[in-house]
């Protein structure tokens, strides 16, 4: 599905990606941990083309996406700050990205699902931060791509979108979908990740199943898994 | 945000154009007195918008990025959008009041239409200087500073320079480079094309009458012309270079 060869990015003087190479195979949810600056979202958005790799080649469904535009079709981003511009109303900006992609028909079902309707005639801009993810998780899930990367989805959500959130993950994953996530919310990952992939300093340090990182570092639960990693790196 | 901003953009050009028709009683020294605004007035509103644009739809731009979109799609929508809806607020608002004061029967429409065009050139140079300089500086601060003084520089400095330049090789020969100087710079090509085609050049001595030979020409004209686009050109092909290369 997706294939990052010897990845490679700096920011200035500060070295996020140093020679990543991950392969993520089709269908479940794989989620990629990290301290933070661990170069998670950089790592989405080169898979993205929004950030271009100084060396290094990434392979979306067959197709270097080097200088591409189309293959984006076959993805949906969900960013991890949803900043909207901030005069449109949620109705104009869902009519607008529906015009730029695909037709869809799907957004009426997941603006119920979020229960939005209220706000659908509302102004970007006025709206709080957990209805803005939910804008911004409408405007993600409402087209049917095979691949779907989650930059922390569960940002700002109260306790029943994030219920919500979960069964659409299990929904969409039921359709043989690739699902990429990026939390650090812990028990949100164990509970809908298959596989993890753990990024310490610009490179891959651990990628497996969640019970084989618990079997690595002789800890009973995935909190303390993660942490014991984290404190024997000093991270 | 932009719309709303281009309209009273256009509202002052049409108070501008009404005010100055209205005082002067006259279409030809309404043009000349509209002249020494636009060719001040119209960089820096291009400047500042396009500065002002550019970072108000930053966050616009990265949703449009994750979209299956080009990237020079998506700058160059930008820049037109910008810098086409400024030049219709100046074509418009200047226009429909000298259109009613009887435009169209007066002997002025040449020098009338070469004011517009001139403007919409400087309109379209100065927002794709301002696009460049918004997306080579992350800081709203520095982007914003870097832009006036352009704006600066080519309004105000350049002429400073210039007329030093002339005083202090006095003794040369300097036809030649003060044409070339004049080319250099939009705002002084834009300001002498015009002030040529109104016929005031007897005012400029000897070096009008060197620039009226050019200028005045069709050649000169097209040359005039040809070099704006340039400017318009190689502002925009850096926008597109340097969107591809740049990080979000």
């Amino acid at each position: 599905m997706v294939i990052i060869e010897d990845l490679h990015k700096r920011f200035g003087k500060n070295q996020v990606l140093s020679g990543l190479d991950l392969t993520i195979s089709e269908g479940g949810v794989f989620a990629v941990l990290g301290p933070n600056g661990s170069g998670k979202t950089t790592l989405i958005k080169s898979v993205l083309g929004m950030v271009i790799p100084d060396k290094g080649t990434i392979t979306v469904l067959g197709e270097n996406i080097k200088k591409k535009s189309d293959y984006r079709h076959k993805i949906d981003y969900l960013p991890q700050i949803a900043n909207f511009p901030s005069n449109l109303k949620v109705k104009e900006l869902i009519k607008m990205i529906k015009d730029l992609r695909a037709f869809t028909n799907a957004e009426d079902q997941l603006i119920e699902l979020f229960r939005l309707e209220p706000f659908l005639d509302k102004k970007l801009g006025n709206l709080s931060g957990g209805t803005k993810q939910k804008v911004n998780l409408v405007l993600t899930f409402m087209f049917d791509s095979p691949l779907i990367i989650l930059d922390e989805p569960t940002s700002g959500l109260d306790p029943i979108s994030l219920i919500r959130l979960k069964d659409l993950i299990q929904k969409e994953k039921a359709k043989g979908k690739t699902i990429l996530i990026t939390s650090h919310i812990m028990s949100f990952v164990e509970e809908v990740s298959d596989e993890i992939v753990f990024l310490l300093e610009g490179k891959i340090y651990f990628k497996g199943t969640i019970s084989e990182l618990k079997n690595k570092t002789n800890q009973p639960d995935f909190e303390h898994a993660i942490a014991s990693i984290l404190i024997d790196n000093h991270a | 945000m932009r719309s709303r901003w281009s309209y009273v953009y256009f509202a002052f050009y049409l108070l501008l154009g009404v005010v100055l028709l209205f005082l002067n009683n006259d279409l030809s020294k309404a043009v000349i007195t509209l002249m020494n605004v636009i060719i001040v007035l119209v960089p820096l509103i291009g400047t500042i918008f396009g500065v002002m644009y550019y970072y108000n739809s930053k966050e616009f731009t990265e949703l449009l990025l994750a979209q299956p979109l080009k990237r020079s799609s998506i700058f160059l929508g930008q820049y037109l959008g910008v810098a086409l809806s400024l030049s219709m607020s100046l074509i418009l608002g200047l226009g429909l009041p000298f259109v009613f004061y009887g435009l169209f029967e007066s002997s002025a429409i040449w020098d009338f239409s070469l004011l517009l065009i001139t403007g919409t050139f400087l309109t379209l140079i100065f927002t794709a200087l301002a696009f460049n300089i918004a997306l080579s500086n992350e800081n709203k601060i520095k982007g914003f500073g870097y832009a006036i003084l352009l704006w600066l520089f080519l309004a105000i400095i350049y002429d400073g320079l210039f007329l030093m330049t002339l005083v202090m090789f006095d003794d040369y020969p300097l036809d030649k480079l003060s044409l070339i100087g004049t080319m250099l710079n939009p705002i002084d090509l834009s300001r002498t094309l015009i002030l040529l085609k109104l016929d005031i050049s007897a005012l400029l001595g000897y070096t009008g009458a060197v620039f009226k030979q050019f200028f005045g020409t069709n050649f000169g004209l097209i040359v005039s012309f040809i070099m704006l686009t340039i400017w318009i050109i190689l502002p925009v092909l850096r926008i597109l270079f340097k969107a591809k290369k740049k990080d979000f």
